[in-house]
């Protein structure tokens, strides 16, 4: 149990997806204007990620790794396709399963949900899944906390920006240049935790 | 050469730059630009990508249903990154291990996709090819570009060449440790910004407010 809340607290804010590994940096910036979709690609995100980490283990065990399917068959290579393909089903299931039985979180999150597929803070997720070699259990914790670590940091960027329009800003660092050098700063925040010993 | 080959080439290296105006692929070039060595390979691996996934997709675009295309070029695209990942493990696997999983996250890498979805759907084979190496090619530029800050300040050498010879080694340089953390990446990216809009000021992004003139004096009346 306890090495399982050290991975989440990791997850969420040592090694967070966004400010230590840039990952989903595109939608990241794009997405970070206002707090109110920066909180539904949030979710998002931590929905897709709690789904699609633990059922790319189960196919890199039971399907993928020497010897799972057939007797000295080695699959790993066709991993990259395999991850992309289930987080592409996931996202398009989650989005008939959302409008069928949750219509209103399902207009929340609206056109950030077919965003995700290409947004690589998801794929990065299942790819660091494989390359630390965690458990089932262990990746759905990682799945879930590094989706909440992605959220967080998106939510605390888009508040930033949000002020920062008032602000009288150098042309030409207006826009993407104060954003790049604004999350600089959080990413500075954010390297204190990576002293958390748990 | 002729000069829309030749346009369609050397425009995205600053005029229409993936990087810094289209922000477009930032995920991997902040993250494998610790030393230039490794992104070097990246820039490598995205720009044979991003050509070939161009020339690939555009050869078939008249064969796809519109409403399935995203999942064919992915398809494309996955199966030219798995290439190129069994081909680094073969004949460069130190660097493949420290490009981690940023070499399979060309997949989701926007550049690619963007050009494929962009360009390569309306034009023709040799074409999107081109298209595609002069975006790998400036998305390349800009990766060298932090690289060598990076890896020059913090660690002070160049390609693993000793440049500045660091005091722990009897050297006059300091060398400075935050330039091989994350932010300085984001720092460098954002001052490149700033620099490149400062020289092509057209690529300047619409504010949401303007202050207004009148205002800014009678903020500061002890000025005149």
């Amino acid at each position: 149990m306890e090495d399982l809340i050290s991975l989440a607290v990791k997850a969420i804010f040592v090694e967070n997806l966004a400010l230590s590994f840039f990952l989903g940096m595109c939608t990241f910036l794009a997405l970070s204007k206002k707090i109110e979709t920066a909180i539904g690609l949030g979710i998002a995100v931590v929905v897709v990620q709690a789904i699609t980490v633990p059922v790319n283990n189960l196919i890199l065990n039971y399907l993928l790794k020497e010897n799972a399917i057939l007797e000295g068959v080695d699959l790993t290579f066709l991993g990259l396709i395999c991850y992309i393909g289930v987080i592409a089903a996931m996202v398009q299931i989650l989005e008939m399963v959302l409008d069928k039985y949750l219509p209103s979180l399902y207009n929340a999150l609206g056109v950030f949900l077919p965003l995700i597929t290409v947004n690589c803070a998801i794929l990065g997720g299942s790819l660091f899944m494989v390359e630390r070699d965690y458990t089932f259990v262990e990746s759905t914790v990682y799945g879930i906390s590094s989706g909440v670590g992605w959220a967080l940091a998106i939510v605390a960027l888009a508040g930033v920006r949000e002020k920062l329009k008032y602000s009288d800003i150098p042309e030409g660092l207006q826009g993407l240049g104060i954003t790049f050098i604004t999350v600089g700063l959080m990413s500075l925040g954010f390297m204190a935790f990576s002293g958390i010993q748990l | 050469m002729n000069p829309e080959t030749k346009k369609t080439l050397i425009d995205p290296l600053i005029n229409q730059n993936p990087i810094t105006l289209q922000i477009l692929g930032i995920c991997s070039a902040l993250a494998v630009t610790t030393s230039v060595k490794t992104a070097l390979l990246m820039s490598v691996a995205l720009t044979v990508v991003t050509a070939c996934s161009g020339a690939s997709i555009s050869a078939v675009r008249n064969h796809i249903p519109g409403s399935i295309r995203i999942i064919v070029q992915m398809t494309i695209i996955a199966s030219l990154v798995i290439v190129v990942d069994q081909l680094l493990k073969a004949f460069a696997y130190d660097t493949s291990k420290q490009l981690s999983v940023f070499v399979g996250l060309i997949i989701t890498n926007c550049i690619v996709m963007g050009r494929a979805e962009a360009f390569a759907m309306k034009n023709g084979v040799k074409a999107s090819f081109i298209d595609g190496l002069g975006n790998g090619l400036g998305y390349s530029l800009i990766l060298i570009i932090i690289a060598v800050f990076r890896e020059l300040f913090g660690a002070g050498s160049l390609l693993g060449y000793e440049i500045l010879p660091l005091t722990t080694d009897g050297g006059w340089y300091q060398s400075n440790g935050m330039m091989l953390l994350p932010p300085s990446a984001f720092f460098i990216i954002g001052i490149a910004i700033w620099i490149i809009r400062t020289w092509k000021p057209e690529q300047n992004e619409e504010p949401d407010f303007k202050i207004h003139e009148s205002h800014l004096h009678s903020s500061a009346p002890e000025n005149h």
